[in-house]
């Protein structure tokens, strides 16, 4: 029976799943949308990974991604890592000289900066979504189109319109404007992609050397239309893997490879009822909002309190419905 | 004389409320002194609540302690000025609360104004009984207090990442201020910085020569205060990283001006002209922390906070030249816990990694 490693990327937007070989490389693979329910989302990604795969041991698992403390301790992961760690390291298995990767996600985008094969700076975006995938599907829906379809469309502007990039408000604004005195709808497009780079470049990217090889990618990277604003910027060309959108995944894959504790990981183990209860902890004004995680009824986890003081065993007491 | 009693109150920063309360105490023996209840989310709600929605983060927190305070009963308040639009802080929290219908006595501290003979006359019209001699003995004993707290908590930082028994020095650390509770005097707090150095360094720590090794700088309020920047010196020694901080109340107030064209000058090539508040001590520390083969440097300041921001290009530059990585971190009342663990756990994860390349 052959080995393979799990790593699930489990983003506010997508989850993503991949079971990786010994050799690192991608044996199956699974993307969907989280739809603001994380644990529902890898039970369907486990279960499409299962039918994928037949006969493979899982011999450790690994989570990233926003949703990668509830869904460790969901499925008792042996690697627990955080989105810039991970990314960097799905990305080296496949570009191993990469020095610079962009990064842009739903609703987060990130710069990192590496060395001889080591992260050696890295920067997220900070206050505000502005410029992210979630600003551009928003903005296709009102210029009426899908967001799959606006890189296309954008290569074919020769003149793209100049669009505010500081802020989504001020964007959306000056996009509106620009719509309503004429110009045109692949121009328009064009520019936003160009706002979307430069917007990225002027904040996450701001006092950071790029240098290449560069790697783009997060779901934007499918966008053709911010790849050659990319490159228009820098002028430099930017790689996009196919598998762009699993570089997290895979990278959580080959973390918990790492980790490897010998022991077999059961796919069904997801398939047992999972049920998070929450509260506020009463006992002083700061009210921590803890989270109970119960499987089948029993407590397997808690988290988000600020002191020792808080009471999880108590919960159940305080929240009826558990 | 006085009709009602006064109760006296000010806001939170770090572990200072003790030497603040002990000198209060001492200088009022006639008033009630009351700290502030311990900051909470809900301090934080009421004061964000009560305040201009773009002014920075310390702001909000003030308000909150002063209403919370005021709730319990204070009347008279205390504020400080600062170095930067801080100094307006007392005049517009004052309106706000008088707004709000609470009746208090409000005493403004401006840093340009503190002298012993100046802060004598505030606390003759307050109501002390001292004699001037009097007063300048217990605010010798406050201000050597300070120091005294400083120094210990700058050897917290660098070496609780490192204990080997579980919670003793977060334990000693209470102990400790229970001790300094009780001073009165000179004598009483030798003897008390005596002991108390003497058992911190015998806590048993496992540290090695070539820790991890992280300076924090930036604005003084989200660097002194852990509840606005997510406990992060706590966050880091879980990580056993040494912490090394430079801004403490004892420099602010004690040393600052008497080194502030030195500081300029150390900042080299990176500044020509004070940046304003403390932005010239970020940078200059940012340089030092990157040639004493600091390992990173986090730089924390509120959201908004103008002599922070100018000193931004600079702590870039010195990250570049020096290859030397360095984690921004903006807070205000709505900054997402997870977000600045995320943050913080890739820092730590690149610095482990960079690490172990050299060796």
């Amino acid at each position: 029976m052959k080995k393979g490693y799990l790593g699930l990327d489990i983003g506010s937007i997508s989850t993503k799943g991949v079971i990786a070989d010994a050799d690192g490389r991608i044996v199956a693979e699974e993307y969907i949308w989280t739809e603001g329910n994380p644990i529902g989302a890898v039970k369907t990604v486990l279960r499409g990974l299962k039918s994928r795969t037949g006969d493979i041991r899982i011999a450790s698992v690994g989570t990233t991604g926003s949703a990668r403390k509830l869904i460790g301790a969901m499925l008792g992961a042996d690697v627990v890592k955080n989105e810039i760690t991970a990314h960097a390291v799905g990305t080296m298995s496949v570009f191993p000289s990469v020095r610079t990767i962009f990064e842009i996600g739903g609703q987060d985008s990130k710069i990192i900066l590496i060395d001889n094969g080591i992260v050696v700076d890295y920067a997220m975006n900070t206050l505000c979504a502005a410029g992210t995938g979630s600003f551009l599907s928003s903005q296709a829906k009102r210029l009426g189109m899908d967001v799959e379809d606006f890189g296309g469309l954008a290569l074919m502007s020769k003149n793209p319109t100049k669009i505010a990039a500081r802020c989504t408000v001020f964007a959306e604004s000056d996009l509106v404007h620009k719509a309503q005195i004429g110009h045109k709808k692949e121009d328009i497009v064009a520019g936003l992609c160009m706002a979307v780079v430069s917007n990225y470049l002027n904040n996450v990217g701001k006092g950071k050397s790029i240098r290449a090889p560069i790697v783009f990618q997060g779901g934007v990277s499918k966008n053709i239309g911010v790849v050659r604003a990319f490159e228009i910027v820098t002028g430099e060309r930017i790689l996009v893997d196919p598998n762009s959108h699993l570089m997290g995944a895979l990278g959580a894959a080959l973390l918990a490879k790492n980790a490897e504790s010998g022991r077999v990981f059961d796919m069904d183990t997801a398939e047992a009822d999972f049920k998070t209860v929450g509260y506020e902890c009463p006992k002083c004004p700061n009210h921590c909002e803890i989270i109970c995680f119960y499987r089948d009824g029993e407590l397997i986890d808690a988290w988000g309190s600020r002191c020792e003081n808080a009471d999880v065993k108590a919960a159940p007491a305080l929240t009826k419905d558990a | 004389m006085q009709r009602t009693q006064k109760v006296i109150s000010f806001p939170h920063m770090g572990s200072y409320h003790v030497p603040i309360e002990i000198f209060l105490g001492l200088i009022f023996p006639d008033h009630r002194i009351m700290t502030a209840p311990r900051i909470t989310k809900r301090t934080l709600e009421l004061g964000s609540r009560y305040s201009p929605d773009f002014v920075c983060v310390p702001f909000k927190y003030n308000l909150g302690n002063y209403i919370e305070a005021l709730e319990l009963g204070a009347n008279v308040l205390i504020q400080a000025g600062g170095g930067c639009r801080y100094g307006y802080y007392a005049e517009i929290q004052e309106l706000i609360l008088r707004d709000l219908g609470y009746e208090f006595e409000f005493i403004k501290l401006l840093s340009d104004r503190v002298s012993p003979l100046n802060l004598y006359r505030i606390c003759r019209r307050i109501g002390t009984r001292l004699s001037f001699r009097q007063f300048v003995y217990y605010l010798l004993v406050a201000v050597r207090m300070v120091k005294i707290i400083d120094e210990t908590e700058a050897y917290i930082r660098e070496n609780i990442g490192f204990e080997t028994v579980p919670r003793s020095f977060e334990d000693l650390h209470e102990e400790f201020f229970k001790a300094l509770r009780k001073v009165r005097t000179f004598k009483s707090l030798r003897a008390v910085a005596r002991e108390y150095g003497r058992r911190f360094r015998a806590l048993k720590t496992d540290k090695p020569a070539d820790c991890l090794k992280v300076g924090v700088v930036g604005e003084l309020y989200t660097l002194m205060e852990p509840f606005s920047n997510f406990f992060i010196e706590k966050e880091l020694a879980k990580n056993r990283i040494q912490v090394s901080r430079y801004i403490t109340v004892s420099f602010l107030l004690f040393e600052k001006r008497r080194v502030q064209k030195r500081v300029l000058k150390a900042a080299g090539k990176y500044l020509k002209y004070h940046i304003g508040a403390d932005g010239t001590d970020s940078v200059e520390r940012a340089k030092t922390l990157a040639e004493r083969g600091y390992d990173g440097i986090i730089h924390l300041k509120p959201f908004g906070c103008m002599p922070e921001v100018n000193a931004m290009p600079m702590l870039q530059n010195i990250s570049r030249d020096y290859g030397i990585p360095v984690l921004y971190f903006s807070f205000d009342s709505q900054t997402s816990e997870t977000g600045v663990r995320t943050r913080l756990e890739a820092f730590y994860d690149m610095l482990v990694m960079r690490k172990e390349k050299c060796v």
